[in-house]
This record gives C-alpha cells, structure tokens and sequence, in this order.
C-alpha cells in the first residue's frame, strides 16, 4: 500500500484523496517513510518537516470531512527548494551563512500551496544560492542522482528533482535562474518548468539574478506539473515585477494536447556536435514522433544564444554580488567576529568569509568587477545588449513557429566532481537552458529516453513566447503520451530501485 | 580587455566585504581570469547601435497607496532571527575603527 501511494502520480493520488479511498495522513506518512528509507542514500532534503506534516495532513482531512470544496491537489504532499523562504521552517539556500534561520514569513508560491491545502514535507537541497548545475556547491553535501548514486542530479535544484525523482514526494517547487528547474529534470527523468518571467511570484524567493529568477513545478509527469502552475502562478502585488493579467488554466492544456499543424522550430545552433551523441538521437526520435503526429518540424537560426552564456555569467554575477549585499551579520544569519573584536565591517567581512562558499565568492567577486567603473560598459553594458540581441533571435523566431526545441542541456548527469576545478566547463552546461531566462520565456524540461551509451535520463526542451505558457503543456503532454506508450509507462519506471540503500545511508550517515 | 591582478582581486574583496584569504585571492586571481576570457566575446556583438535590456518583460513602474499592509512583521518577528538584538533594535558592533 506504502509503495503504491509514492508511485501514485500527483493527480492520480489528488483523485484518490478526493474520493476518500485515501486520506492525506496516510499519503503523508507514506512519503516520510520513504525518505526515511531512501534520503540517506539520495540527500534530496535539508529539512524534513516530520511529526509536523502529519499534523498539517490531519487538518486537511478533518476540512476534507467537513465537506470543504478543496482543490485537485489538497492533500498531496510537496518538496520546496530551500531558496523560498517558509514560515517556521529553517530556510538555507544552501548556504551556512544563512544555518539554523527560521523565517517569519512565507515565500507567496508557498503560501499557495499551503492555500491548496497542500502538505509541505521539508526543504529540498541546492547549490549555494543556486550557483550550480550539480548540487556540488551546496554547503550540506550534495544530492545523489536517484538514477547513479555516483552521478549529479543537476542544480542548482538537484534536491527537488531528485526527491520527485525516489518517489520522496509527488511534486515539488523548484527556481530557475538559469536552468535550475529545467537541468535537473533532464539529468533524473523528470518533468521541469520555468514559467514565464513575473507569471509566478518571487516574493519569498531568496533573490540570485532578479531579472532572471523564476519559481516554477518539478513533478514526474506534464499533468502534475500543469496543476501545481495552476496552484503557484498569478499576479502578487508584493512582486513588482509580477505580471497583472489573469492565466489560463495549464491543466487544461494538458487535457486537450493536440500537437496536429502545431509548428516546431529546432534550434540549429543548440543541436551541433557539442551535444553527446545519444542526447541528439532521444531527441530527434521525439520530433520524428510529433512529426508523424501532425507537428511541422522547421529548423531555425538563433545566431545570438552562441553569446548567451558569456552575458549570463556577466548579469548574473552582477545582480548577484548586489542581492547577497543583505547577508551582513546584522539582521539573520551567521556572524563572525574577528579575534579582539573589530567594526562593523569587519565583522561582516569575516562573517562573509565564513559563511560563504567559493563558488558564491567566486561569483561575487566577479559581479563586482563587472559593474565598477571603468569597466561597467565593456562588461555589464555589453552584456544587457547581448540580452537584447538574445530576444530578438526569439521574436524573429516566433514570427514563424509556435514552440521552439532542442535538447535540454549537452550531456546526461556526469560523475561528482568531473567539472568541480573548472568553472567555465561547469556554466557550459547551461547553454540550452540560459537563453530563455535572458529574455523571460518560458521552458520545459521533459524525459525523451535513456541515452543508449550510458543508460541515463534524457531530457527535451521546449520553448515559448512569453506568457504562451500553454503550448509548452500542450506539446509537452502530447509528446509525453506518445512516448510513454512506446515505452510501456513512464521512463523512472525503469529507474534503480533504492529500497536496497537504506543500509548504506545508515552507516554513511549525513552524506 | 587588461589582466586581472591580485591587487586587483584583494581590492574587489574588500569591496564586497569578503576577507579572503591569500590563498583564496591567488586562485581567484587565475579563475577570474579564466572566466572574464570566457565572457568578454559580449564585446563581438555589442555594437553601438544595440539598444540595452534590463528587464526580461517591458514593465511600468507599480505604485500603490501609502498604508501600512497585512503582511508586516512585529518588531519581534523581525528580531527573531538577528545575530544580537536589544529589546527593539539590531546590536553592532563599533561603525568606526581607532584610526578613523
């Protein structure tokens, strides 16, 4: 019974509470049992809200009782990457600078979910501040791929894809600055999305590049997804930057799916030699499938996104080294004061050392070069005209398709610490994923096979115009659909079954 | 563009209010000029003629009415996770040095 309510999909196991042939306490008490057993091995979580889920998943089921009209999700357990900030829970962003804070409020997508009556298990792991494509830079210990224990679940949000991934909870939030969502469901064979920019509330949100963030679903398949956005997105008037008009419904885009005169651009330049081998294959496979469904293949040529990643890692660090100005030894956090004392900036400098990582100082230190003087325009400047030329291989391409592909990231998950001593091979990962964020559209993430070389998850992308939103469930459940009947049912059927690691975890201890 | 030196790197730090190490500044000094290498291609593309972007979204600025909303934290809350804190405010320590 435990095994079957993990392995339930997030709308399946929505239906069953609704039906009564489940409560929420024993959909609770199933997922806590499994990251008992399995999270040792996995390290998807920071957090583990415990005893204290149950309560929440108790109150949902005496509301459930009274005959309170609740949501397709009430009930449903739910992961949240540590960037969000939650009200009494401890909320890190991976960091030590930020060790043991409880905060006082909710992020506005956690409230949401909350409002939908769903239960919060715990805080999932990520790279430090989400600086990562590896959950290596996270100051915990990374997250083990559920696929390859020896593998990265990708990053920075490797914690919540991974715990949706060992079937540790149905759905989880998760953020995307760069590929955060979207790279981890490529690496673990799960489903990411990264909504348009401002459709989903950053209030709460633990800022890395404000214009570049954006919270979004992590779940294992596009339905789930779907409902968790319908949960999460809508206009927050304590984000300024959140958009104002009303959304259609995403689930119902996954309901009707019908990819028939649907035109599909490929990416030329995201689709050369530089992508492993049997990523390209998994993904030419998928588009001979909505080919033979009714979808126009066209290939197109976004001649800019070859500079995308050199202006991303000149704008991110940036705003960056400007957001974690806040983390100053006064208001939360760690402090450290110097031997003998010292001023105020002492102090903070000594606390900064301490409390942050290398990639974070590293990241910091270059956000500062960029924006000082003398260097400002030849930098920074040049890199916001980069963005502008970016949006308009986007527009010129959505002038004549409606979604856009390529795979989601070069490689499947690479081994723990392949990357770690050089930097600019570790950004290289984002160079499917960064576009999207530099000039706000949409993206998902979607399993399209195992690679036949290494037998490892491999994800699709697709992409859209700002706020079309839709038509990425549209294609994304379309194509989920065809392939999963030429597999005979999802990909992570065929993923490792962890219930031998519980042994290991033991003895490994926090890992 | 010029090298980035270890002057330079330590002077950034201090900047940023990090106190690095000598060690750490010597294997930033390398990195950073690893990764400015890699990004300053921006410059090929970057043209006079290219307008700037800064935001992802054309957006106007928000305004709304000056009171005070629903979602203010008590004085208390605020505190609860500050390092030092006296009944009402943030403890620090000394804003000048001896030598200033």
């Amino acid at each position: 019974m435990s095994d079957e309510l993990i392995r339930l999909s997030a709308a399946a196991l929505g239906a069953k509470l609704a039906a009564g042939e489940v409560s929420s306490v024993e959909a609770t008490r199933a997922h806590l049992d499994r990251i008992a057993a399995v999270d040792g091995a996995v390290h998807a979580f920071l957090h583990v809200e415990g005893e204290r889920a149950i309560e929440t998943a108790a109150e949902i089921d005496r509301q459930r009782a009274a005959g309170a009209p609740l949501g397709p999700l009430a009930g449903v357990p739910i992961a949240i990457k540590d960037v969000l900030v939650t009200k009494g829970m401890p909320s890190t962003s991976g960091s030590r600078i930020l060790e043991g804070w409880i905060p006082p409020y909710d992020a506005t997508p956690v409230t949401k979910v909350r409002e939908a009556g769903m239960i919060p298990l715990g805080k999932t792991n990520m790279d430090e501040f989400a600086m990562g494509s590896s959950t290596e830079h996270s100051a915990y210990g990374p997250t083990h791929n559920p696929w390859d224990l020896d593998r990265i679940p990708g990053g920075s949000g490797g914690g919540s894809a991974a715990s949706v991934a060992a079937f540790e909870a149905p759905l989880a939030l998760g953020s995307d600055t760069g590929g955060s969502i979207r790279q981890p469901a490529h690496v673990t064979g799960t489903v990411g999305v990264k909504p348009t920019y401002g459709a989903v509330s950053r209030y709460g949100s633990i800022a890395l590049a404000s214009s570049l963030d954006q919270i979004g679903p992590v779940t294992r398949n596009v339905l789930d997804a779907a409902l968790l956005h319908d949960v999460i997105a809508g206009h927050d008037p304590l984000d300024s930057t959140s958009i104002p008009e009303a959304w259609p419904s995403m689930a119902e885009a996954v309901r009707r799916a019908d990819v028939s005169g649907l035109r599909i651009g490929v990416i030329k330049e995201l689709d050369s030699d530089g992508f492993q081998a049997g990523v390209r294959q998994r993904f030419h496979e998928s588009l001979e499938l909505l080919e033979k469904n009714g979808a126009e293949i066209v290939e197109i040529s976004a001649p800019h996104f070859e500079y995308a990643i050199a202006a991303y890692y000149l704008i991110l660090p940036a705003e960056a080294s400007s957001n974690l100005a806040k983390f100053d030894s006064v208001r939360f956090g760690l402090r450290v004061t110097p031997e003998g004392g010292g001023t105020v900036e002492q102090v903070m400098s000594a606390t900064r050392e301490a409390g942050f990582g290398p990639e974070v100082k590293r990241r910091i230190i270059l956000g500062t070069y960029a924006l000082s003087a003398g260097y400002y325009d030849a930098y920074y400047g040049s890199a916001q005209k980069v963005r502008t030329l970016v949006q308009r291989d986007f527009d010129a391409a959505f002038a004549n398709v409606d979604v856009l592909a390529s795979p989601t990231a070069p490689t499947t998950a690479f081994k723990f610490g392949e990357k770690l001593a050089d930097p600019v091979s570790m950004y290289l990962n984002d160079i499917a994923t960064i576009p999207a964020n530099l000039a706000g559209v949409p993206g998902i993430s979607l399993p399209s096979g195992l690679a036949p070389e290494d037998g490892l998850p491999v994800g699709i992308q697709f992409l859209a115009p700002a706020r079309e939103d839709a038509r990425l469930y549209n294609v994304g459940a379309a194509l989920e659909q065809l392939l999963e009947a030429q597999w005979g049912g999802p990909l992570l059927a065929q993923a490792p079954d962890l219930s031998t690691h519980e042994l290991t975890a033991t003895e490994e201890g926090a890992l | 563009m010029s090298e980035i030196t270890a002057e330079q790197v330590a002077h950034l730090a201090n900047l940023a209010r990090i106190a690095l190490t000598d060690e750490e500044i010597e294997h930033l000094t390398t990195e950073l000029g690893q990764i400015m290498h890699a990004v300053e291609q921006v410059s090929e593309v970057a043209t006079p003629d290219v307008p700037p972007t800064s935001h992802p979204i054309p957006m106007q600025n928000v305004f709304r009415d000056d009171v005070v909303g629903t979602t203010v934290l008590t004085a208390d809350e605020a505190l609860a996770g500050a390092p030092e804190s006296d009944d009402s405010r943030f403890k620090v320590s000394a804003i000048l040095g001896e030598e200033q």
